[in-house]
């Protein structure tokens, strides 16, 4: 119990300094600031759209390692929590290296179709869906191996095809796996600061997002960091405590 | 828990402590030759923590070994970082002797939160140059060449020194820049030059030159209506006082100034 209560307050002792030292009277005039309101709907957008790219691309890659046997398997399911391991930042650098302008992909991207990622809000959702990415995956293998195969099996023997099994079957079976795994990703993503600063780079409006602003407000005014980081602290667990509600009820 | 802060309170203290212990006999700092302005006969010993603007890091890092040449019994360790982040430590108590900012303004928190022991000195200024990929492939000579269409342009935050330095600069030269980013610091702007992600980035001069290798630096007239100074002070609470005003007269000497210059620094 002890341990536990410890544990908590670690965890909450943080926010209750930032609560302490927030400055509450000038709070509603420096909401108010123009730049906030922008900064915040482009980290709420840009974390769903990554939490969108993680799930589609991330339970395939869950499934593929929770229920077929490959050569090399364990390396694959290594290489997959790179990005938990990797500095951000140095994740930055590896993703310009290969999207950025003179990347290996971003250079044929850029002859090919005129499109460039970094410094665009496209970027943003890259970089933020590389780093976030293995919170899925992970809970998602995670909630597959605890389901039973034979569920799918038994549909495979009634007619049923692979993408039919899997989505009338297992995906049901492991859908509070898969609603765990996105809220991780999205929280995940909606903090990630060092990948996409590097990526995507800083600008208002474009790739500003919350963390940026904060570290940005930091330089200036640390009042103004805290009002920021307060208010993306209230509307994250406003939506995680909303859709936990949604969830538990049906 | 409060019994826990204070463990580790004075295990902080205890290793602190325990760094200067081989040099506990109390000789008297040496100095620097009594013809530069550096020596002092006080008696510093120990170790000595100088917290400096990033952009120091190569000019401080010869610095410090030249120091330590005359002052055997004093070391130094260096913390390097942008200039706000320091402050903010400093100001939150962290144990420090002596602060080198890369703006007046951060310098000022600082002395306002009543943390300096005396007046901040200007011992060095900087100024912008532009930055380009090696051999200046885009041909830039001025800085109304950053505003041609299809040119991506890095510059800093305004937040930071060298972003408010920048915009200073566009001011004075009548030009409305549109960079592609506003970078957390100077190194990351050059970062992006370095990487081919820009074409051009303002940067201090130092920086372009430290990275001489890789990026050229072309000077524009305008940078002179932005020039940076860097103040030096040493803290109130510095646990090694001594040292620090010693160090603080050593950066300012002759020698140490020419490595500065030699960094591309200006004097004050």
């Amino acid at each position: 119990m002890i341990p536990a209560l410890a544990g908590l307050a670690f965890l909450v002792l943080p926010l209750a300094g930032l609560l302490i030292r927030a400055p509450w009277t000038t709070l509603p005039a420096r909401l108010a600031e123009p730049g906030i309101l922008a900064a915040l709907r482009l980290s709420l957008l840009t974390a769903t759209l990554a939490t969108m790219a993680c799930l589609l691309l991330g339970v395939p890659l869950a499934w593929l390692l929770a229920r077929t046997d490959f050569r090399g398997r364990r390396i694959v399911r290594a290489l997959v929590t790179v990005p938990l391991v990797l500095p951000p930042v140095v994740g930055g650098v590896a993703l310009l290296l290969v999207f950025g302008r003179r990347g290996l992909i971003g250079e044929w991207l850029d002859a090919t179709f005129g499109v460039t990622l970094p410094f665009s809000t496209a970027g943003v959702v890259l970089a933020e869906a590389f780093v976030a990415m293995p919170f899925l995956v992970i809970s998602v293998e995670g909630a597959l191996r605890g389901a039973d195969a034979r569920f799918e099996e038994a549909a495979a023997t009634l007619g049923a095809s692979r993408w039919t099994a899997f989505r009338r079957v297992t995906l049901p079976l492991i859908a509070p796996g898969v609603a765990a795994g996105a809220v991780l990703c999205w929280a995940r993503a909606l903090g990630e600061f060092g990948a996409t600063i590097t990526f995507a780079g800083n600008f208002p409006g474009r790739t500003q997002t919350m963390p940026l602003a904060v570290y940005l407000a930091l330089e200036q005014d640390v009042d103004a960091a805290i009002v920021l980081s307060l208010l993306l602290l209230a509307v994250s667990v406003l939506i995680l405590a909303t859709l936990r509600d949604r969830w538990t009820t049906t | 828990m409060t019994k826990i802060l204070t463990g580790l309170a004075l295990a902080t203290v205890l290793a602190t402590a325990a760094c200067g212990g081989d040099s506990a006999n109390s000789d008297a700092v040496s100095g620097a030759p009594a013809s530069s302005a550096g020596s002092v006969g006080t008696g510093a010993v120990g170790p000595l923590t100088v917290l400096a603007a990033a952009s120091l890091t190569e000019a401080f890092d010869k610095i410090g070994t030249d120091f330590e040449a005359r002052n055997p019994q004093i070391e130094v360790t260096f913390s390097y970082g942008g200039s706000s982040g320091l402050a903010q430590q400093i100001t939150s108590g962290a144990p420090a002797d002596v602060f080198a900012a890369a703006s007046p303004a951060t310098m000022d928190t600082v002395v306002n939160a009543g943390d300096a022991a005396g007046a901040p000195v200007v011992f060095v200024r900087n100024q912008l140059v532009i930055a380009v990929g090696k051999g200046n492939p885009k041909g830039i000579r001025t800085l109304a060449d950053l505003t041609r269409p299809a040119l991506k342009v890095a510059v800093c935050a305004e937040q930071v020194p060298c972003g408010a330095a920048a915009t200073k600069a566009a001011a004075a030269a009548g030009v409305k820049l549109t960079p592609v980013t506003q970078e957390q610091d100077v190194k990351s702007a050059l970062a992006k030059v370095k990487l081919g992600e820009v074409d051009a980035a303002l940067v201090y001069r130092t920086d372009a030159k430290a990275a001489a290798a890789e990026v050229d630096g072309i000077e524009f007239p305008e940078s002179a209506g932005a020039v940076n100074d860097y103040p030096i002070v040493a803290l109130k609470d510095a646990p090694n006082p001594a040292a620090a005003a010693a160090f603080v007269a050593f950066v300012q000497t002759e020698s140490e100034l020419a490595v500065l210059t030699d960094a591309g620094f200006q004097k004050p």
